[in-house]
């Protein structure tokens, strides 16, 4: 029988990855003598060695080997638990995911950080070894550089190991006489002697005696003891490791003796009445617990040289690497995402989709009637129709449920980025997650990873003051950065808050005019400039540091989250820190929308940009001298946009105007259509699919009458619109226009 | 066929183990762990025990004591999943009331090759 | 006998040449590779796209998928027509730079299919009208008619090109 491992292998890395994060977090948190802690990462690392050694994965294998083995001597105390080996061990996980990632792509290679960690792990366990000392963290030492060797060896013990060794003391008789005396309590560890005799007369034809001289009367028998010892001529050239091996888990439980048989002892008659005897004895022995077995030892029939073969097999196995790397590259067949669901949210799916079967077959049955007419017929319709409607909705929220994950996936990675940054920089820093349980979309989760990461780095990076800085301000020495997740009316809010020092205002301006973002005689508002960092082109450090000026700015992450439909809000206290709030759909597939048309054309507004709708207005409307009309929303003046403009349609023949107020990255505009239609769910198709990105428009949807809807980006439609007025300008076109009013 | 308990809390040793017994015809019962384990075989009788030793909430030598404990599975075989880094293991499985053993790594084939062993 | 007939109906070129489908635009009939049509579907109005050249005549929904929609009179240059129930889409798979993609365009009225070897397409010459010859493969001769055969994945995907300069003239 042969069975192909790799259908396994999307299992083993999606376990062994999650047991890496497992690891991590775990690692982040061993401070004190945490042993639940330390056994949990023990577990993680041996469950990948484990499953790397089904799939011959050898590197991750000797690797983990050597991770596990520094674990488990922290886990029995031998050694102490110290910052530095936290470190070693933080860097020995990331070696692991690599390694994982390489073998996902059946890359043999072992990159240098590996080849590094390996010898710093290697000197530790020998360095401990040899001198009986804690070592902890030391520097990779002359010995670490024999260390390859130490691990092939390890390796190779180990492979010796797993596998009955072949190597053998004796000449190869050509058999054994075995004496088996079981003591009388082996059957109480599940073993049955049986079973053994059994395996001896697969390795070749046997001669087998029992001895029931100790069998007690019959009376006295106790059915839990065995009383039985056999001599079997085994006829076969096996190693005595073979034979061996067949009573390797009972050594302590019997008395076992092995004698090679020459020729003459081989030519000894054969006692036939070994079968019968012990046919009688053994069923009466075992009533209870072996009912199915009938196991007369002779008529069972003889396999011979059926295990060796399979040994055989088994190591051939291991060196047709290439082969089956082959197989494992067409199933997995590039990588696949998967998401794995908990079984209660399928079982709920399958629930409602029992519904609607039920309901499509009570529709059916009125289908199927001559005529619709009385009342009761109709009234039946309605309730299907209203159930469908029930379902269909249901269902609708239970499969986007299944592509909900909780975003500790995102914000478990930043405890390790705090702690490195902690390092890097000098600074000290305490970082406070929460919400973590709250979820949303995985696609979304994989996108907004990213700008996340960098708006804590920016926070750390250029809010969060030096320790003495901070004691001087009276505050805490150390920097709190917290990671806030909350649902929000059929939103996600994530907040990265810290209490640093705050935006700095009076810099921002000054860069912002030194990179001509603010005209000389502009005076922005507060929030205004707090928004400028967000600019392109802007960059508020002094110096670009290794840890925000990766070629990323601010203005990237706001695209980012722009693009995924959500916005990112400033906010800034000067000396007491800052706080940005990003608020995202719920989901990338669906969305809440209000249509609003002009003439037949219908668009969407996503509701999370509405702010308010305000029909035909009565507060006056500005017109500041060649620019648009503002509109006065609640005291502030804010800039109105024809979407007939931004659109590109005809202008307008007198239409009752109606006034959407929406904002965009905080900032509030009025744009103008013609009529406002309903409020629905979208689901939301890709323009880009066959076409491409389109400025001002996040996407398209289907409507009820199967024509396609545009869905509006608030925030592209505000960018659209400063590109035209600023066309306008330079084109010298100072024509006062009053056309929106 | 037997039915078997795996009990391990590793996925992709459950579902190897799963699926190469399920093939050769036997009934698997699976549990992450070994209370897990202990109900499931106090639920159904089982007629093979195969535990991992490393597991949350509940390891498989105490898994493999319990199970000893129970009148019903005093000679059922129960075979302990250990790995080559631990031989002592083997002894606290032994002394735990084990049957015997399957060194890790394993393939499908030996795991059918040892499970014969014990079921015969 | 059967080798016979198969032999007599010589005039049908060889099987294993490409099939094309030709169609009709302002009397000159042009050709597609049949492999690359989804399908044709007469004209349903589309939904515009905002800043894009009039040629661009906007997206519709075909069977829950967005495919754009360009007429190819107006992509070429020539005059437009008002859509009537004999307007036709073709709808095509375009590789481009951005990977496969659906499209349709608007022709006058679908023509006929044919097989046409390779070998005898003729070069077109550059005749310094509506098409750049950058968009033609080659011009076969079917019953002394011309047909322009139209490189269709050059020509659509250069029409994104097209798109994208113009777009920001269109919006101003």
């Amino acid at each position: 029988m042969s069975i192909d491992l790799s259908q396994f292998q999307q299992v083993f890395f999606e376990e062994s990855f999650e047991g890496v994060e497992t690891m991590e977090s775990y690692l982040l948190e061993l401070d004190s003598e945490d042993t639940e802690a330390l056994h949990a990462i023990f577990r993680a690392a041996h469950s990948i060695k484990g499953g790397a050694g089904m799939f011959d994965f050898t590197t991750i294998v000797d690797f983990t080997h050597l991770v596990e083995t520094l674990l488990d001597e922290l886990r029995s105390d031998k050694r102490a638990v110290t910052p530095d080996l936290v470190t070693l061990l933080l860097q020995s996980s990331d070696c692991i995911k690599e390694l994982l990632h390489l073998a996902q792509e059946e890359d043999n290679s072992t990159p240098e950080q590996v080849i590094a960690t390996k010898q710093q792990l290697q000197a530790l366990l020998s360095g401990k070894e040899l001198s009986g000392k804690e070592l902890p963290g030391e520097e990779p030492s002359g010995e670490a550089l024999s260390g390859n060797d130490t691990s092939s060896e390890s390796l190779a013990a180990l492979e010796q190991n797993s596998e009955a060794s072949t190597e053998s003391q004796d000449n190869t008789p050509e058999g054994w006489l075995v004496t088996f005396a079981p003591h009388p309590e082996m059957l109480q560890t599940g073993n049955e002697p049986l079973h053994m005799l059994a395996a001896l007369q697969d390795l070749g034809p046997t001669d087998i005696t029992c001895n029931a001289e100790l069998l007690p009367d019959w009376t006295e028998i106790n059915g839990e003891l065995c009383y039985l010892s056999w001599q079997i001529r085994l006829q076969s050239d096996v190693d005595r490791d073979e034979v061996e091996d067949i009573f390797s888990w009972v050594e302590d439980e019997c008395d076992l003796t092995l004698e090679p048989l020459t020729e003459q002892s081989q030519t000894a008659p054969i006692e036939a009445e070994a079968g019968t005897e012990q046919h009688q004895s053994l069923p009466e022995l075992e009533p209870e617990q072996q009912p199915a077995i009938q196991p007369a030892l002779p008529s069972t029939p003889a396999q011979p040289d059926k295990s060796a073969p399979t040994e055989e097999r088994r190591r051939s196995d291991r060196r047709e690497k290439p082969d089956r790397r082959g197989t494992m590259d067409r199933r997995s067949g590039g990588e696949a995402t998967s998401i794995r669901v908990g079984t209660d949210k399928i079982d709920t799916l399958i629930n409602r989709v029992g519904e609607l079967v039920i309901t499509q077959s009570m529709l059916a049955q009125i289908g199927r009637l001559e005529s619709l007419e009385g009342p009761e017929t109709l009234q039946r319709l309605q309730q299907g129709l209203a159930q469908l409607e029930r379902s269909t909705r249901e269902i609708q929220e239970d499969v986007m449920q299944i592509r909900m994950l909780p975003i500790s996936f995102v914000f478990n990675r930043f405890p390790r980025l705090v702690r490195d940054l902690q390092g890097k920089l000098g600074k000290k820093l305490e970082l406070v997650i929460s919400g973590e349980g709250t979820e949303l979309d995985k696609t979304l989760m994989e996108k907004i990873s990213d700008p996340l990461v960098h708006l804590v780095r920016n926070s750390i990076d250029h809010g969060i003051e030096m320790p003495e800085q901070r004691l001087e301000a009276g505050k805490n020495e150390s920097g709190r950065v917290e990671l806030v997740a909350y649902h929000q009316g059929g939103n996600i809010i994530i907040e990265i808050n810290d209490d640093g020092k705050g935006l700095d205002a009076d810099k921002i301006l000054e860069k912002a005019r030194e990179k001509g973002l603010v005209g000389e005689d502009e005076e922005p508002k507060l929030q205004e400039i707090y928004e400028l960092i967000m600019q392109p082109g802007f960059s508020t450090a002094d110096e670009v540091s290794d840890l925000s000026g990766r070629g990323v700015g601010m203005d990237v992450v706001r695209r980012n989250i722009n693009e995924l439909g959500g916005n990112i809000e400033i906010g800034s206290e000067p000396g007491k820190g800052s706080r940005f709030k990003i608020t995202l759909p719920l989901t990338l597939a669906i969305l809440d929308g209000q249509q609003v048309s002009l003439d037949d054309q219908v668009y969407i507004i996503p509701l999370v940009s509405i702010i308010e709708s305000i029909q035909t207005p009565e507060e006056p409307v500005n017109a500041i001298a060649g620019k648009d009309p503002l509109y006065c929303f609640r005291g502030n003046y804010i800039p109105l946009i024809s979407l007939r403009k931004v659109m590109g349609q005809p202008e307008a023949t007198e239409q009752e105007q109606l006034i959407m107020i929406v904002e965009a990255n905080g900032q509030q505009y009025g744009l103008i259509v013609d009529d406002l239609l309903g409020q629905q769910q979208f689901v939301i198709k890709s323009l880009e699919e066959n076409y491409r990105k389109v400025e001002g428009v996040a996407g398209a949807t289907i409507l009820a009458d199967g024509r396609v809807g545009l869905i509006l980006d608030v925030v592209g439609i505000l960018r659209l619109y400063r590109r035209i007025n600023q066309r306008r300008a330079r084109r010298g076109d100072n024509v006062i226009r009053l056309n929106a009013g | 066929m037997a039915t078997i308990l795996a009990v391990d809390d590793s996925p992709t040793l459950r579902q190897m183990v799963s699926m190469t017994l399920k093939d050769a015809g036997h009934t698997v019962v699976e549990a992450k762990n070994g209370q897990e384990g202990l109900s499931a075989a106090q639920r159904q009788g089982v007629d093979l025990v195969l535990t991992d030793i490393n597991m949350p909430i509940m390891d498989g030598i105490t898994l493999t004591q319990e199970l000893r404990k129970l009148s019903n599975y005093r000679f059922t075989p129960i075979l302990i999943l250990t790995t080559e880094s631990s031989t002592d293991m083997k002894q606290k499985g032994k002394a735990a009331g084990a049957t015997g053993w399957l060194v890790k790594p394993f393939n499908p084939d030996k795991l059918l090759t040892t499970v014969k062993r014990v079921l015969g | 006998m059967n080798n016979l007939e198969s032999d007599t109906q010589d005039s049908s070129p060889n099987t294993s040449d490409p099939q094309y489908l030709t169609f009709i635009l302002e009397n000159e009939e042009y050709g597609v590779d049949i492999l690359k049509v989804h399908e044709i579907r007469g004209w349903a109005p589309a939904t515009p796209i905002p800043n894009t050249p009039p040629f661009m005549k906007g997206v519709i929904n075909l069977r829950g998928t967005i495919v754009p929609i360009i007429d190819l009179r107006e992509r070429f240059g020539l005059e437009a027509l008002e859509y009537g129930p004999t307007t036709v889409v073709i709808v095509l798979n375009v590789v481009s730079e951005r990977g496969e993609q659906i499209m349709g365009m608007v022709v006058d009225a679908v023509s006929d299919t044919y097989s046409i070897a390779d070998s005898t397409l003729r070069p077109a010459p550059d005749m310094g009208g509506v098409i750049s010859i950058d968009f033609i493969n080659g011009l076969a001769t079917i019953d002394n008619k011309m047909v322009i055969i139209l490189d269709i994945d050059h020509l659509l995907s250069a029409e994104e090109m097209e798109v994208l300069s113009g777009a920001s003239d269109m919006a101003g």
